[in-house]
């Protein structure tokens, strides 16, 4: 199983992590990683800490202790801008794209970035439009006027513009419907395909397993179980256990 | 019904037409002071209470660099490039320390600013009010009087400020920056927008243009230290009346409260007449306090 | 004889609540946002004594239930009848003063109080007086029921100290026992352990032990082992409306309910 892991120097490396809201303890000592390319799922309960280990890597909530290196070097304190620069794509549990922007303007706030050359601003905009076709229809919208799952789309879209190395995916099934579900399903697949490292925080069973290679599952701000997502299926006793009742 | 004709009868049409002229040059002159108030505000919920203190020192740059080169309008432009790095600095050093931090403490180290701005003012150049002199010293006549087309021009001159910024604001990367920080700062840093940078870039902004108004007007009232004091706080009634971060809105409000106080000076006079903001305000306050003209929703 | 409140495990079929009417009903209890139905016709019931568990997923309409219970939201639909009276409708001060507690999710104290002052405030909530002259150090039926709460939730040996120097367990743990000292029947607890480590939750566990003598207590939580070994029943609520009620061996068998939370 740890062959599994150490094969290849993880993109993303938490070790230990240890985060607070205020007085809040939320991560007890938080420990996971996910090699380049790696699609990984993070399960767990509502509460547990999926969320804030996501805000914990993106640099928007600085660990009390433990460490989180990205690409090889330690990134505690860093600002979340940076971050998004040297390749980490984050896309929040709530969505929120700039409502008061258009889509194109969405789009922009990841275009618009140091190297960026006309070519492949083009590419980049042709890509997004191809995964999702409805945001080309609906490009001169502002971003409040369209529907959840049209939002969740524009949220991944405006990531794949920054052309990162990972996604951080909090919950994006989340509220949608099943068609919907699926889409995210395939988007994910193809993310996969083309090389982005993607950490999936989920609490759809199905899709996470079906998606990943390898699951960490948390309970109560600590990683509880790891292994890789073929070895079990939803109706472990380790699912029931964790994510059940 | 009838004694409302009459008494409007009984004001002279061009007395009507001359102070709405007064009403809306001194409105956009207002508008633009109270603009980089609003965009200080809306985007990065700091209240400037040195914005008074940053129009006077424009002011007098301006003074400087017009005694030395003579020309009004480098006087104008090199202004507000000064006061925009003064304002860069005055963020970076006084407000970036303290961002997340409760609003009181911005409030304090702006009023901070302002004492130093003000008392290092009056040390440098003294009590003296000095002069620059209008680039157009031509006048037209309006009904009985010679008006003077600088006011029209400044008028003009505010407007394009304004509307330049507007343009800017809707078009260029760093108008969808700085709307974007705006509207989610959290998320704009994760979207790689240097969030830092752009509160430091809107607050230069805001400082050139309260600079610009204060070389703007000096030609009509002279520069003197105290010269800030009385628009600044016609700015934040605007501001709160045109809806606190409501870029249009301000803009709305300035020329609707300097024409009601234009149309009132032809019964009280000025010095009265300055009540009218006032209960405009208190109005606002009251009855829809998030702004008379909140057009757009933020 | 007159039976006493028994230290053994209760069984749904002869413990509290069984065979006497409920403390708190609600009947057909809806509420809308806008388009959004966030309540559904709930018909619900708690018995006296119970300690019932209130879990579903996100957004399944938890904390909107508390509200409504508790008069921070008004419903659109249905009544809520708490110990045989209609208190729908009204507004929080007045459902607190007819018996109904609670802690928030957020921890909700005085931080610059001490701990005995944070809970004789709400002990004070109890005896309505326009005396504004006589030191509180007079009023000892306060001061008295101040301290018995402190007792309850264990702090007393914290009561001078400064609230906001607690950690973060005793910062909840004082909560509960600020909403003790009102002296409710009923007690709801929202996310009681949220963000505790597990020695925290072991306290609040026992904790809720000790005061569930006498009281009807409802619980929001997510940690499903506090549930299933606090709780005699457990409601699933699932987009606003009932989905499941029963003991936790029911519930932890029950298709419908795992389907919902694995999302299969």
């Amino acid at each position: 199983m740890s062959a599994l892991a150490e094969r290849t120097a993880p993109l993303v490396h938490v070790e230990d992590v240890h985060t607070y809201y205020g007085k809040s303890h939320i991560l007890h000592g938080v420990s996971l990683n996910v090699a380049p390319g790696e699609v990984v799922g993070l399960l767990g309960r509502n509460g547990v800490g999926k969320s804030t280990t996501l805000k914990t890597i993106m640099g928007l909530v600085r660990p009390s202790q433990g460490t989180v290196r990205f690409d090889g070097v330690a990134v505690n304190g860093v600002p979340p801008y940076r971050l998004a620069r040297r390749g980490i794509g984050y896309v929040p549990e709530d969505r929120r794209i700039f409502r008061l922007l258009t889509v194109m303007e969405n789009l922009r706030t990841g275009l618009d970035r140091d190297g960026m050359t006309e070519d492949k601003r083009s590419m980049l905009l042709d890509k997004a439009f191809t995964y999702f076709p409805v945001l080309k229809e609906r490009r001169t919208q502002a971003g409040g006027t369209l529907s959840g799952g049209e939002q969740q789309m524009l949220a991944i879209a405006r990531v794949m513009m920054l052309e990162p190395k990972i996604i951080l995916l909090d919950e994006p099934t989340e509220g949608l419907m099943p068609r919907m579900v699926t889409q995210i399903r395939n988007i994910i697949e193809a993310l996969h395909k083309e090389g982005v490292a993607i950490l999936l925080v989920e609490q759809n069973v199905p899709l996470t397993l079906a998606a990943s290679q390898r699951v960490y599952i948390m309970e109560k701000g600590a990683v509880r179980h790891h292994c890789a997502a073929a070895e079990i299926d939803v109706h472990h006793p380790i699912i029931k256990q964790y994510l059940g009742v | 019904m009838d004694a409302i004709a009459q008494f409007f009868h009984n004001i002279p049409i061009d007395l009507l037409i001359i102070q709405t002229v007064n009403g809306v040059v001194t409105g956009m002159i207002l508008a633009l002071v109270a603009s980089g108030l609003t965009l200080i505000f809306g985007i990065m919920d700091v209240v400037n209470f040195a914005h008074g203190e940053l129009f006077m020192l424009g002011a007098y740059l301006g003074f400087v660099v017009f005694v030395s080169t003579g020309s009004f309008w480098l006087a104008l432009i090199g202004a507000a490039l000064v006061v925009a790095i003064l304002g860069a600095a005055m963020q970076i050093v006084a407000l970036r320390p303290l961002i997340g931090r409760d609003p009181l403490n911005t409030i304090l180290a702006t009023f901070g600013v302002s004492l130093v701005l003000q008392n290092y003012a009056l040390w440098q150049f003294g009590p003296v009010v000095r002069k620059i002199p209008a680039p157009i010293g031509s006048q037209f006549t309006l009904f009985y009087l010679q008006y003077p087309w600088y006011r029209l021009l400044v008028a003009a001159l505010s407007a394009a400020i304004i509307g330049g910024f507007w343009l800017f604001l809707k078009h260029g990367k760093f108008g969808v920056w700085i709307r974007a920080t705006a509207q989610d700062r959290v998320m704009a840093q994760a979207m790689g927008i240097p969030v830092p940078l752009v509160y430091t870039g809107v607050f230069a902004i805001g400082a050139a243009m309260a600079a610009a108004s204060g070389v703007l007007f000096a030609p009509m009232v002279g520069v003197s230290h105290t010269m800030g004091l009385d628009w600044v706080l016609k700015a934040f009634i605007v501001v709160v009346v045109g809806g606190m971060g409501n870029f249009v809105g301000s803009i709305v409000a300035a020329i609707f409260i300097s024409l009601i106080e234009a149309y009132t000076t032809i019964w009280l006079d000025p010095s009265r007449a300055v009540i009218v903001s006032f209960v405009i305000l208190i109005l606002t306050l009251l009855f829809r306090p998030t702004g008379l003209f909140a057009a757009t929703p933020r | 004889m007159r039976a006493q409140p028994s230290t053994e495990p209760r069984s749904p079929e002869n413990g509290p609540g069984a065979g006497s009417a409920p403390l708190l009903r609600t009947e057909a209890l809806s509420i809308r946002f806008g388009g959004l139905l966030a309540l559904s016709q709930v018909n619900f019931d708690a018995g006296r004594d119970e300690v019932r568990a209130i879990i579903g997923p996100n957004g399944a309409g938890k904390s909107t239930f508390f509200n409504c219970l508790t008069g921070v939201l008004r419903p659109s639909g249905g009544r809520i009848i708490f110990n045989g009276e209609d208190i729908t409708g009204l507004p929080s001060n007045a459902i607190s003063q007819k018996g109904i507690a609670r802690s928030y999710q957020i921890t909700n104290i005085l931080p610059n109080a001490t701990v005995f002052e944070n809970v004789r405030i709400a002990a004070q909530s109890r005896r309505h007086s326009w005396n504004m002259v006589s030191h509180h150090n007079g009023l000892t039926d306060i001061n008295q029921k101040a301290e018995q709460a402190l007792a309850a939730a264990g702090l007393l040996g914290k009561a001078r100290e400064i609230a906001s120097n607690l950690s973060h367990g005793e910062q909840r743990t004082l909560e509960i026992g600020i909403a003790l000292a009102t002296e409710p029947k009923l007690l709801c607890l929202d996310e009681p352990t949220a963000g505790m480590s597990q020695a925290e939750t072991e306290d609040t566990k026992q904790l809720v032990r000790r005061i569930a003598k006498n009281l009807t207590i409802l619980i929001v939580e997510h940690d499903m082992q506090v549930v299933m070994e606090l709780c005699q029943r457990i409601t699933v609520l699932h987009y606003g409306a009932i989905l499941a009620e029963g003991t936790p061996e029911e519930i932890q068998n029950n298709a419908k309910v795992l389907e919902v939370y694995l999302k299969t």
